[in-house]
């Protein structure tokens, strides 16, 4: 009673989506989750925001009216003054921008170095793997805001300083997952194919291995956005970071701590939208991370 | 065991020696004399000099880069710039302030974490467990400075229940605990999250291994598998964790020293910046990376003590 294997129907091969309709199922599912919700709202909020500062700013966020000083909330002045009688929701506004700037810039720096360090290591020779391996961990056993202090020390508070220190902080753990994920990659029989019909070593590390790796680097990049954000105003905020006259929360929150017996206005018109942009991306990324890729968990072990 | 330590040991030499080579080389890849570089444009010749001696820098660069990593073998940190004192002397002075910090925080903020990570477990899969879910993350998010600038708004500004600055004066130890509260309650916050997460999760997985099902077949009461069995696990799996995250919260606590006025290894570094203090940074910043290396080695030990099969494969 042997069944004849040609009459059985072959299982329908389900159609791969198209990357539209693959974003489009992704970003349903992260709304679905009131997580995913919550921080989308707060990430468009923001983005928006900074897109659109130009066009919104009521006022010069930078034009000193001394007679205004700490001025209350008020309609002219929605979220009051601060002690130079500066537009404070004007300040809040732009400093939207600079935050976004600040962290897009070095996340992608960062991202653009991280790539090929860890492709090197996960598919050069082994003793190229060992050295990077050893200065990851030299980096990253340096606590981040002490690295900071050091580096600022050295080159002097401004703009490009902070990036430098996102970037320094950022790559190690960056480039240790691309290198993790191309040596899982490097036993798989499709590159072990390539390698059969003597594919060059950039063309597999470029057309095979990198398609597979940025998924994964761009979730852990986007969980990270809101510990940048931080980095910046904990730097401008210790007069470290983006310059004093250069709008940005920290900044505001440094004004704003230098007045805080006067008026409370300042440090919570500072301090409350950086707290919705750093749970907003934290939201996001965590719904972005369940939906995509749960194994990126580092509560859920393998 | 005791090799295993060892090579533990051994690994964390070698790292810190490969982040003081990196401060060294920083100094130097800077443009510009590096005396200028390292003290600032303000500092006066006969500083310049000193600074020169000190470091050696009128050798030749390798024999620089030795006799920098010697003086540091030695325990030898260098001198500030301003008051020639020992770094290193400076450090250990101000070193209880944040350690007592850093302990404040990390027993308040476990406590309460093992406490919310406890309350999601039972409610698993109601709101109580989703609440504590999205305030956690929330909590972890959330940078400890905004915390500290608005507790000190709060209970020191308005409600003038709590000092706003320093540590108490030595010897007055209800002052001491007084300001002590809200700098804890600043750092930890986060903590209370990121612990209350991890606990949750692991005791979730410890719920679904085999031995809790036979206790649930014996009628063992599901409140004694809960805290007795399935809690236990869980500690033992989060503790390395939480030492590891002990060595970032002595480096946590530098906004909330600078916000609160207090002495420590943060606000010490901080001041030193400001006035281009660079040996006293370097110290500091070497001090730190040490402390965060041996958290890990502990953290380790404790994973190979409770552990046996880690032992093999670290």
């Amino acid at each position: 009673m042997a069944t004849d294997v040609a009459s059985i129907p072959a299982p329908p091969i389900a159609g791969e989506p198209g990357i539209p309709r693959r974003m489009a199922l992704t970003f349903v599912e992260v709304v679905s989750h009131p997580l995913g919700a919550i921080g989308v709202l707060l990430v468009a909020l923001i983005v928006l925001t900074a897109l659109m500062a130009p066009v919104i700013v009521p006022y010069n966020p930078t034009a000193i009216s001394v007679k205004e000083r700490l001025a209350d909330p008020s309609l002219t002045h929605l979220l009051g003054t601060d002690q130079l009688g500066r537009d404070l929701l004007s300040r809040v506004i732009v400093g939207t921008r600079t935050a976004m700037t600040v962290a897009l810039t070095s996340l992608a720096v960062a991202l653009a170095i991280a790539l090929p360090l860890g492709m090197i290591a996960g598919y050069g020779p082994r003793w190229l793997d060992a050295l990077f391996i050893l200065l990851f961990d030299s980096i990253s056993s340096l606590p981040m805001i002490m690295l900071g202090l050091a580096v600022v020390v050295l080159l002097g508070p401004g703009v490009s300083t902070v990036i430098l220190v996102i970037v320094l902080y950022s790559v190690p753990s960056y480039a240790r997952l691309v290198r993790t994920q191309t040596l899982s990659l490097k036993t798989r029989d499709f590159i072990k194919a390539e390698q059969a019909m003597n594919a060059g070593t950039m063309r597999i590390l470029f057309r095979h291995v990198l398609p597979n790796v940025v998924g994964p680097l761009l979730i852990l990049a986007c969980l990270d956005i809101s510990t940048v954000i931080t980095l910046e105003a904990g730097l401008s905020f210790l007069g470290l970071g983006v310059k004093p006259q250069i709008p940005s929360w920290g900044n505001i929150l440094s004004d704003g701590f230098s007045v805080i017996r006067n008026s409370p206005v300042p440090v919570i018109a500072g301090g409350v939208p950086l707290i919705l942009a750093t749970i907003g991306f934290t939201f996001f990324g965590e719904a972005l991370r369940d939906a995509l890729d749960p194994r990126l968990n580092p509560e859920r072990k393998p | 065991m005791i090799t295993f330590l060892l090579r533990r040991t051994g690994l964390a030499v070698v790292i810190l020696v490969i982040v003081a080579i990196l401060l060294f080389l920083m100094m130097h890849m800077i443009p510009g004399d590096p005396t200028v570089v390292a003290l600032g444009p303000r500092s006066t010749p006969e500083m310049r000099e000193a600074f020169r001696q000190m470091m050696g820098l009128d050798r030749p660069f390798i024999e620089q880069l030795g006799l920098f990593l010697a003086r540091l073998a030695h325990g030898d940190l260098g001198q500030d710039v301003w008051s020639r004192r020992p770094v290193l002397t400076m450090i250990l002075e101000v070193l209880p302030y944040t350690a007592t910090l850093a302990l404040a925080s990390f027993l308040w903020a476990v406590t309460l974490g093992v406490l919310l990570g406890c309350i999601a477990v039972v409610h698993h899969g109601k709101w109580g467990d989703w609440l504590i879910g999205l305030v956690s993350i929330a909590f972890v998010a959330v940078p400890s400075f905004v915390v500290a600038l608005y507790s000190l708004l709060v209970f020191a500004v308005w409600l003038n229940w709590l000092p706003a600055i320093g540590a108490g004066e030595p010897g007055d130890l209800a002052a001491q605990l007084r300001s002590l509260i809200l700098p804890s309650f600043a750092i930890g916050l986060g903590w209370v999250g990121y612990v209350s997460r991890l606990i949750r999760a692991a005791m979730i997985e410890a719920m679904g291994e085999d031995y809790v099902r036979t206790l649930r077949a014996y009628g063992v009461a599901e409140r004694r598998i809960t805290y007795r069995y399935a809690l236990k696990q869980a500690l033992l799996a989060v503790l390395p964790v939480i030492a590891i995250g002990f060595g970032g919260l002595l480096t946590g606590s530098v906004f909330a020293e600078i916000v609160f006025t207090r002495p420590g290894l943060g606000k010490m570094t901080y001041d030193a910046v400001m006035s281009r203090n660079f040996p006293v940074v370097m110290g500091t910043v070497l001090v730190t990376s040490g402390l965060y290396v041996a958290c890990m080695i502990i953290a380790d030990a404790v994973t190979a003590v409770l552990d046996p099969r880690v032992r093999s494969t670290l």
